[in-house]
């Protein structure tokens, strides 16, 4: 699983420009700034309200307050800035966040994505995410491409939704895809795997794109 | 003259009542007034609605309100990283009201701006949609949200002046800013107090006015 993971993050960050505003979420996502290209720099958001979000805390004064969305001690950027979280929410529905990256439970070849309500277990509720799904300019969805053999990449979400039709590419272990008017186009394979592999992961009928290339691993 | 009055702990535990709705500023208990959480907590005041990010933790935050039972509705985002409130939850002890953060943030915001909601992309097609009105503008769908208001907000400063001036330190600001202008009677537990004047015009953050009280000395 720990290759699965930097196999995704790897790829993840090859779609983030320099200087675009970034907002990760938990476990997976925070990876991908660790293979960002040395000349590419880009800004993280914290949806509790800054920018310019750095993994560990400046100094043992600042701990107490400064945090990350996930209420764990955390620092920020010479050039960062603090505000409220109604600022920070207009930063993400606005459309200012260019990206979003994201793990999901299910998602779907309408661009549904459900992420936020595992039946039968206590809802956490959603935090930010239904903001940020809606929000952002682009949203990656990084995850396994299946759910130990289950499918998750599907024709409807059967999960109650985070949002509707918001996914723009889904990056797995197994591939990269665009969520498309027409369908979700693989547009890239890890040569681990053979297209028919990966359709067989997939519940959604895979459009393959005509210029199909193999993902870097 | 400022008409922002200094109380004790115990005085501020005087202002709650059953059934109040209260406002709790903080993001997991980042720039939580944990003094007045407290003196709400001694106040035994029941019934309460709570409007707060999260849950907080047991023994923390909102946890606290939660562990004492006091609370019987909360309006929060996430609510994951305290068990006991989907325990809670579950047993049907508590009335729990997930809502996205954004929106939480906004309602509060129209609260205290004076507007009668407003429109937003997030939730459509979610249950967060259920019961509430779609607009649809220029082929685009909204849900209407509904402004918070609150009978008392709890607010955390970093430096607070002698006239109610806050600044906030860090990321502490949160809900805290737009908390401070949506309730009846707002309680400011100010880490530092200085003279009136002594944050300056241009780095006040919550402008004095919309403060009642000032409770002294909460460290971080």
């Amino acid at each position: 699983m720990e290759d699965k993971k930097a196999v995704i993050a790897a790829r993840v960050a090859k779609e983030l420009k320099d200087g675009d505003v970034v907002n990760l979420g938990i476990g997976l996502p925070t990876l991908v700034p660790h293979y960002l290209d040395p000349s590419i720099s880009i800004t993280l958001q914290s949806e509790n309200g800054f920018v310019g979000l750095k993994a560990a805390a400046d100094s043992e004064e600042d701990a107490p307050y400064i945090v990350n969305a996930g209420g764990v001690p955390a620092g920020i950027e010479p050039d960062g800035a603090f505000f409220n979280s109604a600022d920070s929410f207009a930063i993400i529905r606005g459309g200012h966040v260019d990206a979003t990256v994201l793990g999901s439970l299910q998602v779907d070849e309408k661009g549904n994505i459900a992420n936020w309500i595992i039946p039968g277990k206590m809802v956490p509720g959603m935090g930010g995410a239904m903001d940020l799904v809606v929000g952002a300019k682009k949203v990656i969805v990084a995850m396994e491409h299946t759910n130990k053999g289950k499918h998750k990449i599907l024709k409807e979400c059967t999960l109650p939704l985070t949002a509707k039709g918001q996914v723009d590419m889904i990056v797995t272990e197994m591939g990269v895809m665009d969520v498309t008017p027409e369908g979700i186009v693989l547009k890239e394979y890890n040569p681990e795997f053979t297209v028919e592999q990966i359709q067989e992961a997939t519940e959604a009928k895979l459009i393959i794109a005509e210029d199909l290339k193999e993902m870097p691993v | 003259m400022s008409k922002v009055k200094k109380i004790t702990k115990a005085e501020a535990a005087g202002l709650f009542k059953d059934g109040m709705t209260i406002m709790i500023g903080g993001f997991m208990t980042n720039g939580t007034a944990e003094t007045l959480v407290d003196a709400l907590v001694e106040s035994g005041a029941k019934d309460l609605t709570i409007i707060c990010n999260d849950a907080g933790f047991q023994g923390k935050g909102t946890g606290k309100l939660l562990d004492s039972k006091q609370a019987k509705k909360l309006i929060a985002s996430h609510v994951g990283l305290n068990k006991r409130c989907g325990e809670m939850y579950s047993a049907g002890e508590l009335d729990l009201v997930l809502t996205p953060q954004g929106t939480l943030a906004e309602q509060v915001r129209s609260g205290g701006a004076g507007l009668g909601g407003f429109l937003t992309p997030t939730g459509v097609g979610t249950t967060v949609g259920e019961g509430k009105q779609v607009i649809e503008l220029d082929g685009v769908e909204y849900l209407l949200e509904r402004p918070l208001k609150a009978d008392v907000a709890l607010i955390k400063g970093y430096r607070v002046d002698e006239s109610g001036n806050i600044q906030y330190r860090g990321s502490t600001r949160n809900f805290n800013e737009m908390m401070a202008t949506a309730a009846d009677v707002v309680i400011v537990e100010a880490e530092e107090l200085v003279p009136a004047g002594a944050i300056g015009p241009d780095h006040v953050e919550t402008p004095g006015i919309f403060v009642d009280y000032i409770l002294e000395g909460g460290a971080q």
